[in-house]
C-alpha cells in the first residue's frame, strides 16, 4: 500500500511523518500529481495561516487537484480547515470539499484563544472513531473551527461545539493533531491507513 | 471538556536530563529519550526538552537528540535552548519539534516573537518568561534567570501576546528548585492579563502545589522536572490525585 503524505509548506510534516514510522506505516512525501493520484492513501497535514496555505497550494495547482481525488484522504489541522468552503482567517476562500465556514473563535471571558491542549470529542460515527471511546480526549491548537454540520463525525466544545472530525465520500479530516494526541490519535490514523 | 495540562520538563545538558536548584548544582537524572517515552505512556500532556545551557555556551540545541526523542513519543513535544532565528527554528520543526520555546532571544529581539509567528504560525510559538521578584517589582531575567532586564514581567507577557506567541511558559526564579509550591499570585496576574495559555513552572513539591496552580494561580498547565525525574511525584497519581478534585484531567495516554 502507498500512503503519500503532500509536501507543501506545513509544518508539522515531520511529526506527521514519525507518527506513521511508530505504527509501522510506509510513505512518501511529495507533491508530484502523478504520484499523489497514483497513491492508495493520501494524508494533507496543515499548521500555519490559511491565506498562505492556500496561496502556495494555487501556486502549484494542488488547490485544483485535492479535490477530484477518488482515494481516502485525510486533511488534518489547517489541513481540515482548508477542506472547508472558506475561512474567516485573513478572509480565504478554500476548496470548498466540505459545504461550511470556518470561523475564529468569538472573543468569550474564561476561553483563551489559541484553543490549546487536550479536549474530548463525543458524537463519534464513521469509521475513523471506530474503537474510540465516547468523550476520548485529543489535542488541539487552533484559533479557527469549523462548525458542526451534517459531515461532522465527531463534536468538540470549545466557546461552543464545533467539528473536530468530518467526513464526506473518500475526504476525511481532523481538527485536531492525530500525530501527537497519543493512542487515540495513534488508533485515527491507524483506522484511516485500514479504510 | 479543555483539560489543565502536566507537563514534564526535560532539562538537557551534554544530551542528559539534568536538574538542580535555582539552576545550579546539576544533577543527572537520566537518558531524555527513555524518559519522554515513559511520560508519553504514563499520561504527560506535552513534553519541553530546554537544553538549558544553550544559551550560556551559544551553543546550539542538539538536533539530533531532538529527533529520536520526538520520533519516540506520540504527544506534543517543545523545544527550546540558544534559539535565535527563523532558521534555528526551521531546524528544530524539521528534526520534529511541534513548538519552539523561546527566552533570551525574545528580550533582545522581540520582533522574532513576530517574525516566527507569521513564518510558522503563533501555535509553535512559545515564549519563555523567567521572572525573579527585585525591589518591590516582577523583572524578567535571562541567560537561566542569571542576567536581570529592564522589563516587567506582567508587562512583557502582554506584549509577547501582542506579538504572536500562542503560549507563555512563567517560571518563577524565587520558588525554582524549592519545592514550596507555585508562585500562585504571579501567575494568576499573568494568566489574568493574557488571552493565550499559561504554563506555570518553578516550585512543585507536592500534588496539592498542582491543584494550588491550577485554582488560584488560574494556569492552564502546569511545568515541572525533577519531582517527576526522580519519581517523587508519578504522573498517573498526580493526574488521578488532580482529578479528584474536580480539576479537569485526561486520565488515559
Amino acid at each position: 500500500m502507498q500512503t503519500v503524505i503532500i509536501k507543501y509548506n506545513a509544518g508539522n510534516v515531520q511529526s506527521v511523518m514519525y507518527a506513521l514510522d511508530r505504527i509501522g506505516a510506509s510513505y512518501r512525501l511529495t507533491d508530484d500529481e502523478v504520484e499523489i493520484r497514483a497513491a492508495d492513501k493520501v494524508i494533507f497535514p496543515g499548521v500555519g495561516e490559511a491565506s498562505t496555505a492556500m496561496a502556495y497550494l494555487r501556486e502549484r495547482g494542488l488547490d485544483k487537484l485535492i479535490p477530484t481525488l477518488k482515494q481516502p484522504v485525510l486533511g488534518t489541522c489547517v489541513g481540515m480547515q482548508l477542506m472547508c468552503r472558506y475561512s474567516e482567517e485573513n478572509d480565504t476562500a478554500c476548496m470548498g470539499i466540505f459545504d461550511i465556514d470556518v470561523r475564529r473563535f468569538p472573543q468569550t471571558a474564561g476561553f483563551k484563544v489559541p484553543h490549546t491542549g487536550w479536549n474530548s470529542i463525543s458524537n463519534l460515527r464513521g469509521s475513523l472513531t471506530e474503537g474510540l471511546p465516547n468523550n476520548a480526549y485529543v489535542y488541539f491548537v487552533h484559533s479557527y473551527a469549523a462548525e458542526v454540520c451534517p459531515d461532522t463525525t465527531a463534536v468538540c466544545d470549545y466557546v461552543r461545539p464545533f467539528s473536530a472530525m468530518l467526513q464526506k465520500d473518500n475526504f476525511y479530516a481532523a481538527q485536531f493533531h492525530a500525530e501527537i494526541s497519543g493512542n487515540v490519535g495513534q488508533r485515527v490514523l491507524e483506522n484511516f491507513l485500514r479504510l | 471538556m479543555l483539560t489543565k495540562r502536566i507537563i514534564p520538563c526535560l532539562d538537557i545538558k551534554d544530551g542528559r536530563t539534568v536538574k538542580g536548584t535555582n539552576f545550579v548544582n546539576l544533577r543527572d537524572a537520566g537518558d531524555p529519550v527513555e524518559l519522554g517515552a515513559i511520560y508519553a505512556q504514563q499520561g504527560a500532556d506535552e513534553l519541553v526538552f530546554l537544553d538549558i545551557t544553550a544559551t550560556v555556551d551559544e551553543r546550539k540545541t542538539l538536533i539530533e537528540l531532538v529527533r529520536k526523542v520526538a520520533h519516540a513519543v506520540n504527544i506534543p513535544f517543545t523545544v527550546g535552548g540558544g534559539i535565535s532565528s527563523i532558521a534555528d527554528v526551521s531546524a528544530l520543526l524539521n528534526a520534529g519539534a511541534d513548538k519552539v520555546s523561546i527566552n533570551s532571544s525574545a528580550v533582545r529581539n522581540p520582533a522574532l516573537i513576530d517574525q516566527l509567528a507569521l513564518e510558522f504560525g503563533s501555535q509553535c510559538v512559545v515564549v519563555a518568561i523567567d521572572t525573579r521578584f527585585v525591589n518591590a517589582a516582577h523583572i524578567v531575567h535571562t541567560h537561566g534567570g542569571r542576567k536581570p532586564t529592564h522589563l516587567r514581567t506582567l508587562e512583557w507577557a502582554k506584549e509577547v501576546e501582542n506579538r504572536g506567541a500562542g503560549e507563555i511558559l512563567l517560571t518563577s526564579m524565587d520558588t525554582d528548585g524549592t519545592k514550596a509550591g507555585f508562585a500562585l499570585d504571579l501567575t494568576a496576574a499573568v494568566s489574568g492579563a493574557a488571552n493565550i495559555p499559561v504554563i506555570a513552572s518553578g516550585g512543585a513539591g507536592t500534588m496539592d502545589h498542582f491543584v494550588d496552580v491550577f485554582t488560584t494561580g488560574k494556569a492552564d498547565a502546569g511545568l515541572a522536572a525533577s519531582i517527576f525525574h526522580f519519581k517523587e511525584i508519578d504522573i498517573p497519581n498526580l493526574k488521578q490525585y488532580l482529578s479528584q478534585q474536580g480539576i479537569s484531567m485526561r486520565l488515559t495516554s
